[in-house]
């Protein structure tokens, strides 16, 4: 692994994003465009808010009813996605979706997104750790 | 004597073969759905290998024998919950059932501001028909108030129930909370007001006796696989003078006599008039199977196990202050829980890390979560071949578990 982290290390990103999610919370300007998320095999249910102006991703948040691992990703997303050109951010998600797959993909772009590379372990929460990065994709694809 | 180990036996997804997360299977998930004992697999396979044909099409005896196999798996049917013969439809399930009466009893006979009552605890297949045949005849979706404890009560009934009221739709057995409702004493009440009874019996024909005929209500809907039986078949049971002044749900091959250009048809009696073109009919042998099945170990042994097992695992959690049990006073089999501080989806994950499949989320019971104060819940659900040992495995990784992303980094 390019980025060397143990299992310590990652569990506890994961359970610090969820604990402390800095990013769920609803934008309290206008501008941001959103979609609706809900999982039908969890009971996620998530709007997810990005704010872009002159192809640069000003701003990610999201908010709703989430597991672990969904809360947690799609904090982690959001922090990653802030400040990044559209094109970037696509690149981001893209390699979070390859590493789901379990294809090859882009460890580089991940940082702190890579602790949820041990999720296809639990086959039904793929679709959670990926709600709120699918999203983001959605926002971003006709732009 | 009850013995588990020998009714386990018959199961061969019970035979340690299946493990899940490379551990045991333990499974309790059984509201879900069912295993199914080697009799009834092979009840499906003998149709393929042995009886290939369709029904209510031959000429040659291939053909006859299938029709009086399905004749027969009718008759154990209704000897099984007690009504006659022409009163059982085949359907796809309790879902199917369901809506065939919504769209063929309610379409005919509501209008507009009359009302159809059903409970917050219903499961979506005894909500969401309810609400298209509203939105199609401008008829009322009222619901009866909840008690206390979660259980709908004849007495509130009563507060709700007018004379506008066509249908009463309520669950025998709650599948979020497991309560046993009297829908004996529900069905003098809407008939009272003229009203029908509907029971969804998707959670009761499989776990206590049902009679039909002593209970008075006017349909009753269930599923074969929540009983050990095949997907994708069931039975809706009617009264026969309602079925015989209902229209055709689903129409075609089957259930016609005769028909003109000019739109004009002729319907066969009921029941074959609700079973519109070819059965499923393996499915239909291995329901028959099925039933033969829980005869031989017997409906009220059968309940008797879950009152015990559900016993077992309330005693097992006394004490254990971390766990909200929703329904400690339920009759058995359904133990709906949460752990305090922990998501529902996430202690799911876990359990299924421990190789024990249990259900979070809603449970297809969507209205419910105001009343239970809370989004999401666990569901843990015993059947007539679950032990005390998958209890105790059960409720040690619920007291003990571990850390909830072992899920994600233990091998």
């Amino acid at each position: 692994m390019l980025i060397s982290m143990t299992n310590e290390m990652m569990r506890q990103i994961i359970m610090d994003h969820y604990s402390n999610p800095t990013n769920k919370r609803r934008p309290t300007t206008d501008g941001y465009e959103t979609i609706h998320m809900h999982s039908d095999n969890c009971i996620d249910d998530l709007d997810i808010y990005l704010l872009v102006k002159n192809g640069v991703i000003i701003d990610a948040c999201f908010d709703g009813i989430a597991c672990i691992i969904s809360t947690s990703s799609t904090d982690i997303m959001c922090d990653l996605l802030k400040g990044k050109k559209i094109e970037e951010g696509r690149e981001i998600i893209d390699s979070f979706q390859k590493m789901m797959k379990e294809e090859k993909f882009n460890e580089a772009l991940l940082e702190e997104a890579i602790v949820f590379i041990n999720t296809s372990k639990q086959a039904a929460r793929i679709r959670c750790a990926t709600i709120g990065w699918t999203a983001a994709e959605e926002i971003l694809k006709d732009k | 004597m009850y013995d588990v180990y020998k009714i386990r036996k018959h199961f061969p997804m019970l035979d340690g073969g299946v493990t899940m997360q490379n551990k045991p299977l333990v499974y309790l998930d059984n509201c879900s759905t069912t295993f199914k004992p080697k009799s009834v697999i092979d009840a499906e396979l003998d149709y393929y290998k042995h009886y290939n044909s369709n029904s209510h099409r031959g000429d040659y005896d291939l053909s006859y024998q299938m029709d009086v196999m399905l004749e027969d798996a009718r008759k154990a049917v209704a000897k099984f919950v007690n009504c006659e013969d022409n009163e059982v439809i085949f359907t796809d399930g309790t879902t199917a059932s369901l809506n065939l009466v919504a769209y063929s009893y309610g379409l005919k006979n509501l209008k507009k501001d009359d009302e159809i009552i059903i409970s917050v605890a219903e499961h979506a297949s005894n909500v969401l028909p309810w609400f298209r045949i509203a939105d199609l005849t401008g008829a009322k979706v009222i619901y009866v108030p909840l008690n206390e404890e979660g259980r709908v009560t004849p007495k509130n009934l009563l507060k709700v129930i007018t004379n506008k009221t066509k249908i009463v739709s309520i669950a025998h057995i709650s599948n979020v909370l497991g309560y046993e409702v009297n829908v004996k004493e529900l069905g003098k009440i809407a008939h009272s007001v003229g009203a029908i009874m509907v029971v969804d019996g998707a959670q009761s024909v499989p776990h206590i006796p049902v009679d039909f005929k002593d209970l008075d209500v006017d349909f009753l809907a269930f599923s074969a696989h929540k009983m050990c039986g095949p997907t994708g078949i069931g039975a809706l049971i009617g009264k026969y003078d309602l079925l015989l002044a209902m229209d055709p749900f689903i129409s075609g091959g089957n259930m016609n006599i005769t028909f003109k250009k000019e739109c004009l048809a002729d319907y066969r009696l009921p029941p074959f008039k609700f079973e519109a073109g070819t059965l499923n009919l393996a499915g239909i042998l291995g329901f028959k199977a099925a039933i033969d099945f829980i005869q031989s170990i017997g409906i009220e042994n059968i309940r008797e196990h879950g009152k015990e097992l559900f016993k077992y695992a309330l005693s097992k959690l006394e004490g254990h202050d971390d766990i909200i049990i929703y329904n400690k006073t339920a009759e058995g089999d359904i133990l709906t829980f949460n752990k305090r501080g922990v998501f529902a989806q996430d202690l799911a994950t876990f359990m299924n890390y421990k190789g024990i499949a249990i259900r979070a989320g809603e449970h297809c019971a969507k209205l419910l979560d105001n009343f239970l104060e809370t989004k999401a819940t666990c569901r843990m659900s015993t059947y007539l071949y679950s032990t005390k040992e998958d209890i105790d495995i059960f409720i040690d990784a619920l007291i003990n578990g571990g850390d909830i992303l072992d899920a994600y980094f233990n091998d």
